[in-house]
């Protein structure tokens, strides 16, 4: 569902990001993304994004080819993406619940669905006591909980996380990652950079390491090695 | 690539009437958030526009007065000495007849002058009473021109005929008028052009703050995928909300100070000089269209470039 084809970027103050990336992700697979900071994960998450363009190469989203789109085209890509950050990202005055519905009101879901829809989603994440909480109410791991939630409400094909693990303690982020698992089983294809080894190591899933803008490692039940 | 064009239709049909209510009522809320800015962005618009407003009254009246005496400007008079006899006021007659550019020529004695003159006052004619005995008015030709670009030329000619005692005619006044109504266009562009510049960044300034505090959310409406237009409407709508504002009261207060002061010059001084004035209920219409087309215009414009960096996501 996600494919790089030699793909290089250049930014317009000449650091070379990416060079020459092939990269090929089918529908379910759950990939980590590892490599030291400045390596390039960023910027293959930004691609897929279309918050920026490559500078060479070809780049396919569901079998359709992404690179050229632009604009009017991006939020469509985007609507099929959830996005997780490390830092949550929940708008503080709104509630749970509120912040959930944000993402499907935004993109002009009628409000019966989201009705309908927000309750389901809240409860697979397993908040739906705190649909009236406020973000600052809740701990870190039920606030990263609520932006998981939020990045599924509208049934994206990919999930991207970017170290949705980094700000929290060790118990949590396996909470989480068992949140991320359960989500892969349903289906959903899941992308999560990651600096955490421990979790890598453990879940022995496919793992692609990134150096200097090049893909160094590829394999299916990898390890985050000791490369960097 | 079909069936993506075909979802970039729905992206756009989704910009319905349930985003359009929440957009409004988001443009209200950061408005009054804001109300200190929102204050000067109003008084910048209104500012401008009430300028606007004083240049476009005075073009516009430039212009009635213009057309109003249209009429006149094709029209030569001359006037004739007071002890030219008969034979000679007949060859002066037939001289101007010679002249090129001469569309008609009409004698007009000094008792028809009077007349017309006592016409022209309607009601106040009886001023005139009287003065049948003592005519001041000399004996006069009234020329008609074929256009009004042989004046000068007519002008000089009648300047070489004997008998004559002074030649009338108001090219020298339209010059002037024209001369006036271009300066005070220019001058009134210029001034308007930056008022205008001053509103937009005033404006832009102040939606600059809503959209400060709320580039979180900004942020992550870009990341699921909204439309740069979902994005903008809110910030667009508060635009256009101060521009509307700042357009009612400058309408107000022009259509209103100009009302009050055609109404009194209207009281105070000669009915005559008040058919030179634009009345005013002839000039709501063009201002309320020019003032709210422009004061939104800047709304708009101002808020698309406070938003325009926080949409590259």
């Amino acid at each position: 569902m996600i494919e790089f084809v030699n793909v290089t970027k250049v930014y317009d103050n000449e650091v070379r990001a990416l060079s020459n990336i092939n990269i090929s992700i089918d529908k379910g697979e759950f990939v980590f993304l590892v490599g030291p900071s400045g390596a390039g994960k960023s910027t293959l998450i930004k691609l897929l994004l279309k918050e920026t363009e490559p500078s060479a190469g070809r780049l396919f989203f569901n079998n359709k080819d992404i690179t050229k789109v632009r604009n009017r085209g991006v939020p469509t890509i985007r609507r099929k993406i959830g996005m997780v950050f490390q830092d949550f990202r929940l708008l503080p005055k709104k509630t749970v619940y509120e912040n959930v519905a944000f993402a499907m009101r935004i993109i002009g879901a009628p409000n019966k669905e989201i009705r309908r829809q927000v309750p389901i989603i809240l409860s697979m994440v397993g908040l739906s006591k705190k649909a009236n909480s406020y973000p600052n109410q809740l701990s870190g791991g039920e606030q990263q909980r609520v932006s998981i939630a939020r990045a599924l409400v509208n049934n994206p094909s990919l999930i991207i996380a970017d170290e949705p693990t980094g700000n929290l303690d060790p118990d949590t982020a396996w909470e989480i990652m068992k949140l991320l698992k359960e989500i892969n089983n349903r289906g959903t294809t899941i992308l999560m950079a990651t600096h955490a080894s421990e979790i890598v190591n453990s879940m022995k899933r496919r793992v692609i390491a990134v150096k200097n803008g090049q893909v160094i490692r590829d394999e299916q039940r990898g390890v985050y090695g000791d490369e960097f | 690539m079909d069936k993506l064009s075909e979802m970039n239709r729905e992206v756009c049909t989704a910009m319905n009437f349930r985003n359009l209510s929440y957009m409004i009522k988001q443009g209200f809320v950061s408005m009054w958030k804001n109300r200190m800015m929102s204050f000067a962005s109003v008084g910048s618009v209104t500012a401008a526009l009430l300028i606007l407003g004083v240049i476009l009254l005075l073009i516009l009246n430039i212009n009635n007065i213009a057309t109003v005496t249209q009429n006149q400007f094709d029209e030569v008079v001359v006037y004739l000495e007071e002890d030219v006899d008969q034979s000679d006021t007949e060859r002066i007659g037939d001289a101007i007849n010679e002249f090129d550019g001469i569309l008609s020529v009409i004698y007009q004695s000094k008792e028809q002058a009077l007349e017309i003159m006592k016409q022209n006052l309607g009601e106040n004619g009886y001023l005139l009473e009287g003065l049948e005995e003592e005519n001041p008015l000399p004996n006069s030709y009234v020329i008609q021109l074929k256009d009004l670009k042989y004046a000068d030329d007519v002008v000089m000619r009648l300047e070489g005929l004997t008998g004559v005692e002074d030649i009338r005619y108001l090219k020298d006044v339209l010059d002037q008028l024209m001369t006036i109504a271009n300066t005070v266009r220019l001058g009134g562009f210029i001034i308007i052009g930056f008022l205008i510049l001053i509103s937009i960044f005033i404006i832009s300034n102040t939606i600059k703050l809503t959209v400060a505090a709320r580039k979180r959310e900004i942020n992550i409406m870009k990341y699921v995928g909204a439309t740069n237009g979902f994005i903008r409407g809110p910030f667009v709508v508060e635009g256009m909300l101060l521009g509307l504002i700042g357009a009612v009261i400058s309408i107000a207060v022009v259509y209103f100070g100009y009302k009050y002061l055609f109404t009194v010059l209207n009281e105070e001084l000669y009915v005559l000089f008040t058919v030179y004035l634009v009345p005013y209920y002839k000039i709501f219409q063009d201002i309320t269209i020019i003032f709210v087309s422009i004061g939104v215009g800047i709304g708009v414009i101002g808020s698309v470039l406070s938003i325009r960096k926080f949409l590259k996501v």
